[in-house]
């Protein structure tokens, strides 16, 4: 099934300018989010993540960081090109973002009504305030929120965990955002937490066919809730396939790696795969395949040259000379 | 069966909860409530369960770092609970801990060599030289060369680091670790490196751990007996193999069936809970799983069960299994 192109990111380059000189933190990274599906981002700790996503809202902190290149196209319209202003307008509109961290997203001093009712009035002025209450009960209850017209007084710190990531999800879907982003939002729960969370956002995403891009570095989180896959390693994108492709028949050498070092519940291993060595320092690999090191099968093309995104089939490409090699034999 | 290295009786750590202006005592946090269980030589003991059950608490008390509120703990048949300061000092060297956050736990002022002769200095072990060569030895065992011994904790990556908390609990000869989630903090692909290390290092130095931890699969990677805790009980404890295949108790069943599966073609039955955990200062009556168990009746409102073994190597707290 194709379904139409959301979010087009096309050859995204953030850098990072510190003391250390200029870093690419994100370095030429190509994906796309289509209507209606849930995509994964996966990838271990400073792999560029939450810089993805952050760009896409807008939000790099900037000085040190700066998109330094590429397109990010909402229905066409190219983000990076928009003023302060006029982003402004579309966050939480257009795109919305969730983070790992409830609470540093929330105002402690206000309480969860007030803070919803701003959102929703940001978006919608000439609402009245009796309007955008019931507009917050409304989405409060869609959320699961339990006792919706009491908790509307009660301030932030009076929940839990779970409570306050379905707060943050209701403020995310306040003015209906076509893309719902959301970096690593059950992270910091408990698992039996992380479970009721997981299950809200595959109801909104049908309910409201929402697309969702979904950050995390969890690979039983990507098998459970998206359909199509993206692996970043230092920065960039090494493969992307749909999410059945990706755990059958991964061709990247690292997104092996990945999958067989996860201890799965199910069955008991003697010993774990595990990938040899240390991710590289961003910036630290110019030329070549960043993953060289601690690669099984690196030859001498791996160093001398850098290997590109290719196309396996039309759903499926890995960033491996022995991708390409297969193909052309 | 092996020996019996560790006896947990009835262990409880009760916190104040002090407010108002003269900090008076008005509840009691119920971290450990009653918690038994004996770790035998040689194996791997998990623990299990979510935030704030109480699994570091029962970690720290067995050590004495926290001091227990009641209950016995016999380590190799001392009695711990009645040793003085001085005596407890020296049992250390006996039992380690590794701790989740490497970094927190090193000071970054000590170069590795430091970091990793210290223990030998407070137990009194070696002259300098000795301990100079069990420090190579030691870095080696886990992985690391000798030219990392001048270098300091920030030097180090996440994995790194939790090879010198490793390291730095072996080098007394220890026979009991108690790990606290020692690979939580670190990536799959690093966490890998350091669970098969942690492993070959039980074999070759015929350790016994006690492993916290709250990934699922981690921990029946790792252990060959199973304790799941809620609200500072031990709610079920058996063999890996038997806690996995058939849990028992119905708070075990929703805390495995919530573990997503790294693989998408994987259909399980999924059993959600509703609501929250309570809080651990104000516990529900009898079976404090009862708020949430869809199996509660009656008498789990208003009974505690307890921990009873049903079948050989298998105990589970649960009224279901009264009859059996
Ligand atoms: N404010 C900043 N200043 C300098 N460098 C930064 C900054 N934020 C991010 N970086 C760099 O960008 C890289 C990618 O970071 P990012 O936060 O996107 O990783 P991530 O994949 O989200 O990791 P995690 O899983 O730990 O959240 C990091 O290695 C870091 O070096
Ligand atoms: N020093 C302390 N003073 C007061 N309360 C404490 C103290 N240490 C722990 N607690 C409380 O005891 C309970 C158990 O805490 P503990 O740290 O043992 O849980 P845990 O199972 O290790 O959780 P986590 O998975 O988050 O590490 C919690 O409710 C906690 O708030
Ligand atoms: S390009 Fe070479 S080094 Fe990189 S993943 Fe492929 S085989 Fe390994
Ligand atoms: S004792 Fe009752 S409430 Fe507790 S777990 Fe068993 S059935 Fe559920
Ligand atoms: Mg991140
Ligand atoms: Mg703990």
């Amino acid at each position: 099934m194709t379904r139409k192109v959301l979010l087009d990111v096309k050859g995204l380059e953030t850098t990072f300018f510190t003391d250390d000189g200029a870093v690419q933190a994100v370095d030429n990274i190509h994906f796309d989010v289509h209507e209606g599906e849930i995509l994964g981002i996966v990838g271990e700790s400073g792999c560029g993540k939450s810089v993805t996503s952050l760009s896409i809202m807008g939000l790099v902190p900037s000085p040190p960081g700066k998109i330094t290149n590429g397109e990010i196209l909402l229905e066409g319209k190219d983000l990076t090109k928009l003023t302060d202003k006029q982003m402004r307008a579309v966050r939480g509109k257009d795109v919305a973002m969730i983070f790992q961290e409830p609470m540093t997203s929330l105002n402690p001093l206000f309480t969860i009504g007030n803070q919803l009712v701003e959102a929703i009035r940001i978006h919608n002025k000439s609402w009245s305030k009796k309007q955008a209450i019931a507009r917050a009960i409304e989405i409060m209850k869609l959320v699961g929120l339990p006792r919706s017209e009491e908790l509307i007084n009660e301030y932030p710190h009076q929940l839990s965990g779970g409570m306050r990531q379905r707060v943050m999800i209701a403020m995310a879907l306040v003015c209906d955002p076509k893309v719902l982003i959301a970096d690593e939002p059950t992270t910091a729960l408990d698992v039996t937490i992380q479970a009721q969370i997981l299950k809200l956002m595959k109801d909104l995403n049908e309910r409201l066919n929402t697309a969702i891009l979904l950050i995390t570095h969890d690979l039983g989180v990507v098998a459970e809730t998206c359909e199509r896959v993206v692996v970043m390693y230092a920065g960039q994108v090494v493969e992307e396939a749909p999410v059945k492709e990706i755990f059958k028949n991964p061709q990247h050498p690292y997104t092996q790696g990945l999958i067989q070092s996860v201890p799965d519940m199910r069955y008991k291993k003697d010993s774990l795969f595990s990938i040899p060595g240390n991710v590289p320092k961003p910036g630290s690999i110019k030329t070549g395949c960043r993953f060289a090191a601690r690669c099984q099968y690196v030859t001498e093309r791996c160093t001398a040259e850098t290997p590109a995104l290719f196309e396996l089939s039309s759903t499926h490409k890995s960033r491996c000379f022995l991708v390409e090699e297969g193909i052309k034999q | 069966m092996s020996k019996v290295l560790l006896k947990v009786n009835n262990l409880k750590k009760y916190f104040p909860i002090r407010t108002g202006m003269f900090a008076r005592v008005t509840g009691h946090v119920k971290a450990v409530d009653d918690v038994s269980f004996e770790v035998y030589e040689g194996e791997t003991l998990g623990i299990v369960g979510e935030s704030g059950c109480g699994k570091s608490t029962t970690g720290r008390t067995i050590m004495r770092l926290t001091e227990p509120t009641e209950g016995k703990i016999e380590f190799d048949g001392t009695d711990l609970t009645d040793l003085s300061n001085e005596d407890m000092r020296k049992i250390r060297r006996e039992i380690q801990m590794v701790f989740q956050d490497p970094y927190a736990s090193l000071n970054p002022r000590h170069t590795i060599e430091k970091i990793l002769e210290e223990p030998l200095i407070v137990h009194g072990m070696g002259d300098g030289a000795e301990r100079k060569k069990k420090v190579m030895e030691y870095l080696k065992i886990v992985g690391l060369s000798e030219y990392h011994a001048k270098r300091y904790p920030h030097q180090f990556s996440g994995g790194q680091r939790q090879r010198v908390g490793i390291a730095r609990a072996l080098m007394t000869n220890p026979k009991l670790i108690i790990a606290d989630e020692p690979v939580s903090a670190l990536d799959v692909s690093i966490q890998a490196q350091v669970l098969n290390l942690m492993k070959q290092l039980q074999e070759d130095l015929k350790l016994t751990y006690i492993f916290i931890a709250h990934d699922l699969g981690v921990v029946r990677h790792i252990s060959d007996r199973v304790g799941v805790m809620y609200l500072g009980r031990m709610v079920e404890l058996a063999t890996s193999e038997s806690l996995y295949d058939k849990p028992l108790h119905p708070y075990t069943q929703a805390l495995l069936s919530a573990v997503p599966i790294p693989d998408p073609e994987f259909q399980g039955d999924q059993m959600l809970l509703t609501g929250d955990i309570p809080s651990p200062s104000n516990p529900p009556s009898g079976c404090t799983f009862h708020t949430r168990c869809p199996f509660a009746t009656e008498e789990c409102k208003q009974k505690a069960p307890n921990l009873r073994e049903i079948k050989p190597g298998h105990s589970v707290a649960c009224h279901l299994y009264n009859d059996q």
